[in-house]
């Protein structure tokens, strides 16, 4: 059975990624119990809110050493949004903040000003924005985009951006006003997307299927 | 250019699908979620729900149209209709909501922006304003679904409520609703010269070609549209055709 453990830490709604989940055929709780952590097959750290919030949101509760021995035991997890940004080593955003230190790289702003003529770039990036394989790689090298057409739109709304420092962990980008964001990354059995793939329609179901057969 | 939005709006009384000319004169269309359901399959970019008459009788319905759709929908939804304060934002907002979309309220009150943008972030905040023209480039805020007006400059309070923490703002022309003579341009354009934030337009869209004018000169980023849509007279996918044969990018599906 695909027991999926949606880690609710106080941050932002689970019912969309519980629903769609479940109607990926998961049988999926939305707990901040580290029992149900530890019993999972999958688990999904979603979020939306400031990152400092989502560090203090998950030590208030005890869970930052279940999720890192969870993390560490190769359980498939996907971290959603602000749950992708925890992965990484810190954030700047109101202040440095560590994160869980999973994956290699940082979280900075976007930057405000284009490269190309300094005009001011649209911030928070929200909408639908399409994703492609980084650098010039002609296919995804990322089981969770199986099936996914290179370009798919996802639905995004960030005003953060990862920067993994391995370049092998990043596995698909989106190009919002100019500036490549890091919108697919992995490392092992943990991955993570900055868009949210509850909300991008049958893209993001599919993402979901194929997280669902990792384990 | 990033991506044109193409969003179904649905208004709703009770537990009906409504759709009225001008804001008035209802027609009663069926059940919501029958519509939503369709729109989602035909690649809607996000829903748009606003509840006709919250403010009068609550929104217990809208709630239960919103947690339905969110059940079996996955794309953004945003819902308004007679929200007064967070707590009543965050009932939408737990039921399935996004964005949550307000008009009479900020009108009588607005600080609530700045509280919404607080809570839950400015992108969720939808500053909903309903303008009338009065004379040329002149438009005047309306409330109470187009009934009440308020004597506010639209320009003037379309600045003051993206100051104010507004992440987005929907723009209805009441005089274009439900006419399907196109959408007011000259509006859309002194909006959209006034703040960066995104901008939805609202009211007018007779046919797909309606939507070149109002995005590639009046700069919208997304489109509300209403009746064209639930009286079947055009599909979604003719309208993303209309869009991506004059050259505005159109979101690309799996």
């Amino acid at each position: 059975m695909n027991r999926v453990t949606v880690i609710d830490y106080g941050l932002g709604n689970l019912l969309s990624v519980e629903q769609a989940l479940r109607h990926c055929g998961a049988d999926v709780v939305c707990t901040s119990s580290p029992e149900l952590i530890e019993a999972a097959d999958f688990l999904v750290l979603p979020g939306v809110g400031a990152f400092g919030d989502g560090m203090k949101g998950l030590e208030l509760r005890g869970l930052l050493e279940p999720l890192l021995i969870a993390a560490r035991s190769g359980k498939p997890l996907l971290g959603i949004c602000l749950g992708m940004q925890l992965l990484f080593e810190n954030s700047s955003e109101f202040g440095l903040h560590a994160g869980l230190g999973l994956i290699p790289g940082i979280v900075r702003g976007i930057p405000p000003l284009s490269n190309k003529d300094g005009s001011r770039r649209r911030i928070p990036h929200i909408g639908w924005t399409g994703i492609i394989p980084p650098g010039n790689r002609c296919s995804w090298d990322e089981p969770l985009l199986d099936g996914l057409p290179q370009g798919v739109s996802m639905y995004f709304v960030h005003s953060f951006m990862a920067h993994p420092t391995e370049e092998s962990q990043l596995k698909a980008i989106s190009n919002h006003d100019g500036v490549e964001v890091a919108a697919v990354v992995s490392r092992k059995n943990l991955t993570g997307c900055q868009f949210h793939p509850e909300k991008s329609g049958a893209a993001g179901l599919k993402l979901f299927e194929n997280f669902l057969r990792l384990g | 250019m990033s991506m044109l939005r193409l969003i179904p709006r649905l208004d709703i009384k009770g537990s009906n699908l409504i759709k009225g000319i001008q804001m008035e004169g209802v027609r009663i269309l069926g059940n919501p979620h029958e519509f939503a359901f369709r729109y989602y399959q035909d690649g809607a970019d996000e829903l748009l729900y606003m509840d006709a008459v919250a403010s009068l009788y609550g929104r217990d319905r809208l709630l239960d149209i919103v947690r339905q759709t969110a059940a079996n929908i996955f794309i953004p939804i945003t819902a308004g209709g007679g929200v007064r304060s967070v707590d009543d934002a965050v009932e939408l907002l737990r039921a399935g909501a996004d964005k949550v979309a307000i008009n009479t309220a900020t009108v009588s009150r607005p600080e609530l922006i700045t509280e919404m943008a607080h809570h839950f972030g400015s992108q969720c905040m939808v500053l909903s304003i309903e303008a009338k023209q009065v004379a040329d480039n002149k438009w005047l805020t309306y409330t109470n679904n187009g009934r009440e007006n308020s004597g506010i400059d639209v320009v003037e309070w379309a600045k003051r409520g993206v100051a104010l923490g507004a992440g987005e703002i929907l723009l209805t022309s009441v005089d274009r609703e439900g006419t399907r003579r196109g959408f007011d341009t000259t509006l859309v354009k002194a909006v959209r010269q006034a703040v960066p934030v995104p901008l939805i337009v609202s009211g007018g869209m007779g046919k797909p070609e309606d939507l070149l004018e109002v995005v590639l000169e009046g700069g919208t980023d997304a489109v509300a549209m209403a009746d064209i849509l639930h009286y079947n007279r055009f599909t979604l996918e003719e309208i993303r055709k209309a869009a991506t044969n004059a050259g505005i990018p159109v979101r690309c599906m799996a």
